[in-house]
């Protein structure tokens, strides 16, 4: 092989080698974004149902209930509330009154968590918590466009 | 007063480093011996400056002054005494403190063990390394001043992060900051390269040892930091993918991809503009993880600062240092020139795949962390981006590096032959298929990308055992010792096939905890036992106990092996009253096979709690083959030719000196 060729075999390698990569990166990217919606928005019926994303809200007072390892509560935007079932330990910033975000799948209009994200800090408003809070505040009617004006397409 | 004198220190060291700055390089430009001369003194003041600074810092935490505002919300009279010395990093303005003491002693180092390098790369590298002092002594006394006076005093201080209450804590930033910042030494070494316009074989030498030693302490760090989320989180994760996580792994990343790259700029000549932009790229790389972490964009423990003007001020000082040096780049790379050919199959080829993979590897985590940000900046929304996507993305990305891994060290440079190869690599391949068959069979069916992992580690051990056994063979009838066969490796070579074996237990651990863990988040009332395999774990209650700041709850859950006793574990909920906080402190019975790892949940009714009973088959190996691959790193930065080249340069220049 000349030098020439040579050197084009091996950029030309490069090149598919990173655009597979790129493939995969985008690919993966996909199919695997979390969206978030607030309780106003899922009782609006704009949250998927058979796709895992993420709530964010206030825990009510007194709506903690545990049964075993099942823990059950409802989340609030101040303006729609969404019953949120846990299997499992909470995190130790875990409050009632407290902002939460928790991610799982919507079925038959109950939140199931599989995940209740832990912070740090107990002054500290996990920012999917305030965002839903203030947007029911407003009572924006273009809440429910930030997210789903981009729905994934596959 | 102390606090007045650490501030004062701070604006000395402010112009000290713009000297350091300035004059060496324009001496440098106009062959202005007397004024490149200044550098080595500057560097060494520079480093005194901030190191007292530091001390000043320190005594103030020490001596619980918490009229000084940083100590009284990082600190607290109960604190243990190595706690209080350890918050002084515990916080943001005390973080950067910490980093730019870092700078300084990377700069000082550079300057007292780099004494062959010629004057006028010596004036440029250390000049480069003072503009980058001057940035962050700036940013420390415009926006994060740790002197600042607090009025009234308070009576006690707000007390350090609960969750940063620990050994790990104690020595994670340091050695990640050693790691990060160490990186500005070969982005300065790349800028003088560029500034001087020559970039050759010498200088690959010169910079190697130093990116290695940077990368040693990154890899620990990173280790320490995921070792302290496993233990100290309380619930057996040790890697999340967090943005933070992200911010230290991307550097690393890139600052891989730039030792492969740099040997073979030493070796062949070749690959230096690659190598000059992977050196520019990893230390923007450590900056753009500064200024995540420390703006406040991300929310985790680590984002103190939520001042906008610090982010601001982090993001300018981004966009200088990025955009000016790959100004420059653009500039001068061309000068630099291309280097050396080399065949379709080569080790160059091998290497240049390496990279290849590794920097796209760093955009993917890169894409992962900054689109989110990016989405929620532009007010387009919140997303996020989980586990699951760096998850899918890392297996196919990594196991064609781990491939080229096994095969690289044994190619040749220039040009390789595939039968060759292939006919020497055969053992390995069928070694690694054999091992991997074995593992199933004793521990069971473990899933695809299980059997992938296991194929991996092993091929490369299987790599790593046919180099060595090439090397220890006897050749050509000449008989001599084993051992001084042995001793001909070089050290470089050596601390290679060691950090290669570091990724094979790494890979090891990965593959076996993830494919073996069993989690039960189990109701235990007093007396309960859960059973895991022939492991037995027995609730017996939980009772109050004191610590120096905190009230815990203490459990004890006793561990029985096949109705041996094993251990008895005590986990504890402890309860901070100066934070008002809780913290779950985990307990672990570590070992070589496997950890059982116990942790509190909560109380729920009739003294009964929910407990998280784990058990973790190879998970130290996570942690020790990072520990391995950065003894491998330290055997390679070590090796004979970084020092005699020293020792021969330094005996020309005082012969040369004692000439004149």
């Amino acid at each position: 092989m000349k030098p020439r060729h040579k050197r084009l075999a091996i950029v030309g390698g490069v090149v598919a080698a990173v655009g597979a990569a790129a493939a995969l990166v985008l690919n993966a990217f996909q199919s695997n974004l979390v969206f978030f919606y607030s309780p106003s928005q899922i009782a609006a019926h704009e949250a998927p149902t058979a796709r895992t994303f993420r709530l964010g809200g206030m825990v009510v007072e007194g709506t903690v209930k545990r049964d075993g390892t099942r823990v059950n509560f409802v989340v609030t935007d101040t303006a729609q509330s969404i019953p949120v079932r846990y299997e499992g330990i909470l995190p130790d910033l875990f409050k009632e009154g407290k902002g939460v975000v928790a991610q799982g799948q919507l079925q038959d209009g109950v939140f199931v968590a599989r995940e209740v994200l832990a912070k740090h800090d107990e002054n500290y408003m996990p920012p999917e918590a305030a965002e839903a809070l203030k947007r029911a505040q407003k009572g924006n009617p273009k809440l429910a466009e930030t997210l789903s004006a981009e729905p994934i397409r596959k | 007063m102390i606090p007045e004198l650490g501030h004062f220190l701070l604006w000395l060291a402010l112009g000290v480093s713009a000297v350091l700055g300035t004059l060496p390089l324009v001496g440098a430009g106009r062959n202005r011996a007397d004024w490149m001369a200044l550098a080595r003194p500057s560097a060494a003041i520079l480093f005194a400056l901030v190191a007292l600074a530091f001390v000043c810092l320190a005594l103030a935490f020490v001596g619980n002054d918490f009229s000084v505002l940083y100590v009284a919300t990082n600190s607290n009279r109960s604190l243990p005494t190595h706690y209080r010395f350890a918050a002084v990093w515990g916080g943001h303005e005390g973080s950067m403190l910490l980093w730019t003491l870092m700078l300084a002693v990377w700069t000082v180092a550079v300057a007292r063990f780099s004494a062959h390098l010629p004057d006028k790369v010596m004036a440029r590298i250390l000049a480069v390394m003072g503009w980058l002092s001057f940035g962050f002594l700036l940013f420390m006394l415009m926006t994060s001043n740790p002197f600042d006076r607090l009025v009234p005093t308070p009576a006690n201080g707000r007390d350090l992060n609960p969750l940063l209450q620990d050994p790990g804590m104690v020595i994670h930033p340091p050695m990640l900051y050693m790691g990060y910042v160490g990186l500005s030494v070969a982005f300065s070494f790349a800028v003088a390269a560029l500034i001087g316009g020559n970039l050759d074989a010498t200088w690959a030498r010169w910079t190697r040892p130093w990116t290695t030693a940077a990368w040693i302490f990154l890899t620990i760090g990173i280790a320490l930091g995921s070792g302290w989320a496993y233990y100290e989180l309380g619930w057996g994760g040790w890697w999340f993918w967090d943005p933070v996580e992200n911010a230290s792994f991307m550097p690393w990343l890139v600052a891989t991809a730039l030792i492969h790259s740099l040997a073979v700029t030493e070796k062949r000549n070749s690959f230096k503009s690659w190598t000059v932009l992977l050196a520019i790229l990893a230390f923007s790389l450590s900056l753009l993880g500064t200024f995540l972490v420390r703006s406040g964009v991300l929310s985790s423990v680590h984002a103190f600062a939520t001042d906008p003007r610090r982010g601001l001020f982090i993001l300018a000082f981004l966009v200088i240092v990025i955009g000016a040096s790959l100004a420059l780049y653009a500039w001068r790379a061309p000068k630099v020139g291309i280097g050396a050919r080399f065949a379709l199959l080569s080790r160059e080829t091998l290497l240049l795949g390496n990279n290849v993979l590794l920097v796209v590897a760093c955009g993917a985590v890169l894409l992962g962390t900054l689109y989110p940000l990016a989405l929620d900046a532009l007010g387009m929304g919140k997303i996020s981006v989980g586990p699951p996507y760096f998850d899918t993305v890392f297996v196919p990305l990594l196991t064609p590096l781990i491939f080229l891994m096994g095969i690289g060290p044994l190619a040749r440079w220039k040009e390789a032959e595939l039968p060759d190869l292939a006919s020497r690599l055969k053992w390995a391949a069928g070694a690694a298929v054999v091992a991997t068959l074995l593992t199933i069979w004793l521990r069971g069916g473990i899933g695809s990308v299980g059997v992938v992992g296991l194929l991996m580690a092993f091929w490369i051990v299987g790599s790593i055992a046919t180099d060595l056994f090439e090397r220890l063979r006897p050749v050509g009838g000449v008989r001599t010792g084993l051992l001084h066969r042995a001793r001909l490796i070089p050290r470089s070579i050596a601390g290679m096939q060691l950090a290669h074996l570091g990724v094979a237990v790494f890979i090891l651990g990965v593959t076996l905890v993830k494919t073996g863990e069993i989690e039960r988040d189990v109701r235990m009332q007093p007396g309960d036992t859960t059973t895991i395999g022939d492991l037995v774990f027995t609730f017996s209650g939980v009772r109050e106990v004191a610590g120096p700041n905190y009230r815990a709850m203490q459990g004890t859950i006793s561990v029985t092996d096949k109705g041996r006793p094993v251990v008895t574990l005590h986990p504890e909920k402890r309860h901070y009253p100066a934070t008002q906080s809780t913290m779950t402190e985990a307990a672990i019975e570590a070992g070589l096979t496997r950890d059982l790892y116990v942790s509190l949940g909560e109380p729920v009714d009739g003294g009964a709690w929910i407990v998280r009973v784990y058990v973790k088959p190879f998970v130290d190996w996570i942690w020790g083959g990072c520990l391995v691959m950065a003894l491998g790193g330290l055997l390679a930065a070590s090796d004979r030719r970084y020092r005699v080249k020293v020792r021969r340069t330094a005996e020309a220049t005082t012969s040369v000196a004692s000439a004149a």
